[in-house]
């Protein structure tokens, strides 16, 4: 192709940022955007005039992400924002997340697809308990590489000392998580320093400024290879003269890696065959793994709908009407019902789901169990048992982000109402 | 094991557009394509065709026609459709007008660009459609950044952002009541710059006003627009002749142009890159106020 195959052929980022009110998270988004070049001049000239109006003495980054009428008056962030920036190696899509009101469901929101997570800390007040509940939702929902952003570096004199002893209390809590990879940076997202350029305010600490980490990181291993697993989303059935007999299985890869010969065995029916083609619109290709949409071909005539599964006879999911799991609850309607029914949404199935138990409930700023006090409240976190109409096929969210969650729909106003993660 | 399972941007943002078409297709009764002739909507019209091959779309297209359109944009749209075996469906402002439904704006500046909510709204309704597929982009307004992939409309075709259904990992939930219907958006997260690299590594065909060319234009608020049949002068302006080509094809009364000389799909992605103007900077209809895609969205727009 004859254009810059730089900008063809890239590697794709998706990270999260959370941020209790006035860390400077917003602005944070706008200096990456900024000094990347992403935002416009027509978008500049909009958030100057906005400034100004508004009083702010330095042009107010923070309204280039907050995008409604009503958190431009108030000052906040409402939902979760997507933004989209580039640079030469990679392409980011931040899911932005405000620090506030229903916190929780939004970063639990943000973080399910997420790669990486930034956490700011204001350099001031060091690690608050926002700090440790954003670091647990990045943990729960099994965020590989966390990222500590000490931001307001300017307003503790860039000071070493300082920056080591907040490192020094978040490693503390963290070694009650799980989180494989962290790393630490002293930013002052105001000015700019070791944002996208190393700060000379700071000349003692060794590592990369943030954009350099983000643009490198190694993400590769993050998805499951190992595991076969294909949800049914759509039968492709022509009914066309030219693709009479063409019978094909459309799906996402959710796991694992298939290839044209395989072995495959078909859940819930348990027939197998062997595949005979898989394809991508007109072309055939050798192998298809997570995330890639293709469609499957079988040898053999098998009766298959959407919500069943196929996968490899020698490593299966588990299959089961139980699931074990940690929940978090969306609704400010409703607390959630012990013994209540929902709708289940799990891979491309949808099955009812009973309440069978709640076991406890987190307190997600001490990680401290609750046993006394069962109501599930939005944004609580809680671990549940639940009794689905027909058996799902699944493996633990901690081996699989895709077959091991779920969301529950309430289905009299047909809302989300929680997140599950299965144990 | 040292092989690399790893597909790059292109492809992910593929793999996911066709995952939503498809399940657009499967929780849906009766979803509907809406097609433009824009390279959005031209895009999605491309996935939809890749989702179900060898089988066609299961959703016909419906252009809401402002009936103020490039007419290199309406040639294209039927022969496009026509060739991916596509069934369109043309629903018209004209005829909201004409029945009173809708009332056309006065004075020099007047566009049907809002008249095509009721049109778009009835449409739905009078084909109860229960799902409206477009082209729309987180990344082009800081409205549509709050967008979800399902979109839940209530019964007057009304978005409240503010109470949005959460989406997490690949599940979307699309149930709803009577009366109600859903917006998706395949290409929520793909940018200008995706859109154009996708088009020209699938050598997808687009209208020509994309492309640089002469054309008579009047400059009003900075903003180019075609000295075409739809435009009533003001006092004092004057059309004359620039090299311009559209980044986007909407109502061409409130559709900007911009000089350029890019001729190919490779200039083009060369101009993107070096942009300094979203290509919504040219559309007169998003200059009214700073809400002005957030008030219109509401309302029921795309």
């Amino acid at each position: 192709m004859s254009t810059d195959d730089g900008y063809m052929d890239m590697d794709l980022l998706r990270f999260t940022t959370a941020g209790s009110v006035d860390d400077g998270k917003s602005t944070l988004i706008g200096r990456l955007m900024y000094d990347t070049k992403t935002i416009f001049e027509d978008q500049l000239e909009a958030i100057e005039r906005s400034s100004q109006q508004r009083g702010d003495a330095n042009v107010n980054l923070a309204l280039l992400t907050d995008g409604l009428r009503a958190e431009r008056e108030q000052g906040i962030t409402i939902d979760v924002a997507y933004r989209y920036f580039a640079t030469p190696k990679r392409k980011f899509i931040i899911a932005d997340t405000p620090g506030h009101i229903q916190y929780t469901r939004n970063m639990v929101t943000g973080a399910s697809t997420a790669n990486l997570a930034i956490i700011l800390i204001d350099a001031r007040k060091g690690v608050i308990e926002q700090t440790c509940r954003h670091s647990f939702i990045a943990s729960l929902l099994r965020i590989e590489h966390v990222v500590l952003c000490i931001n307001k570096m300017d307003l503790v004199d860039y000071s070493e000392d300082r920056y080591n002893e907040i490192v020094k209390q978040f490693t503390d809590f963290a070694s009650r998580l799980d989180i494989k990879e962290m790393t630490f940076i002293p930013i002052s997202a105001l000015h700019g320093d070791n944002v996208v350029n190393r700060s000379e305010n700071m000349p003692w600490y060794g590592g990369s400024p943030l954009l350099y980490h983000l643009e490198t990181v190694y993400v590769g291993s993050d998805a499951n290879h190992v595991d076969a697993r294909f949800p049914v989303q759509w039968v492709t059935r022509p009914h066309s003269e030219k693709y009479h007999d063409y019978r094909g299985y459309a799906g996402r890869v959710a796991g694992g890696v298939f290839k044209p010969g395989d072995e495959v065995t078909v859940l819930p029916s348990g027939f197998s065959s062997k595949i005979r083609s898989i394809d991508r619109f007109e072309e055939e290709v050798e192998e298809a793994f997570s995330p890639m949409s293709v469609a499957i071909r079988l040898e053999d005539e098998i009766d298959i709908s959407r919500g069943d599964m196929i996968v490899k006879p020698n490593n299966q999911p588990k299959v089961s009407q139980d699931i074990d799991a940690m929940i978090c609850w969306f609704s400010s309607d409703h607390t959630l019902q012990p013994r209540g029914k929902y709708i289940i949404r799990h891979t491309t199935k949808t099955a009812k789901a009973m309440v069978k138990g709640i076991q406890y409930k987190m307190d997600i700023n001490n990680l401290h169990k609750i046993e006394s006090d069962l109501t599930i409240g939005m944004n609580d976190i809680a671990r549940v048992q639940l009794r689905t109409s027909e058996p799902l096929f699944f493996d633990s969210y901690a081996k699989n982000r895709q077959t091991g969650s779920f969301v529950l729909v309430d289905a009299f106003s047909n809302k989300t109402v929680a997140a599950g993660m299965i144990r | 094991m040292s092989v690399s399972y790893k597909i790059r941007h292109l492809e992910q943002l593929e793999s996911e557009a066709i995952f939503i078409l498809r399940e657009t297709a499967a929780q849906f009764e009766r979803p509907v394509i809406l097609f433009s002739g824009g390279k959005d909507s031209i895009v999605v019209a491309r996935l939809a065709q890749k989702a179900f091959w060898p089988a066609r779309p299961p959703m016909p297209f419906m252009h809401v026609d402002t009936g103020h359109n490039f007419k290199e944009t309406i040639e294209f749209r039927d022969q496009f459709i026509e060739d991916i075996g596509g069934e369109l469906i043309v629903a018209s402002v004209q005829d909201s007008i004409d029945q009173g439904r809708a009332v056309e704006e006065k004075g020099p500046n007047a566009s049907r660009n809002a008249l095509q909510t009721v049109t778009l709204l009835d449409a739905i309704e009078e084909n109860r459609f229960d799902a409206a597929v477009g082209g729309a982009r987180r990344d082009e307004e800081k409205a549509r950044a709050k967008e979800r992939f399902f979109s839940h409309r209530d019964e007057f075709g009304q978005w409240d952002p503010k109470n949005q259904r959460p989406e997490l990992w690949n599940l979307f939930n699309a149930r709803k009541s009577q009366g109600e219907h859903f917006r998706v958006f395949p290409l929520s997260n793909w940018t200008e710059m995706d859109v154009w690299q996708y088009i020209l590594r699938e050598e997808i065909p687009i209208p020509s006003i994309y492309f640089s060319h002469e054309r008579e234009v009047i400059e009003r608020d900075g903003v180019l627009l075609d000295n075409g049949e739809f435009l009533t002068l003001m006092e004092g302006e004057k059309a004359e002749k620039r090299i311009v080509r559209f980044r986007t094809v909407g109502d061409a009364t409130c559709t900007g142009a911009v000089e350029s000389t890019a001729d190919s799909l490779e200039k083009i992605i060369e101009e993107v890159a070096s942009a300094r103007q979203t290509e919504r900077g040219g559309r007169a209809d998003d200059k009214r106020s700073e809400s002005a895609m957030e008030d219109r969205k509401k309302e029921g727009y795309f």
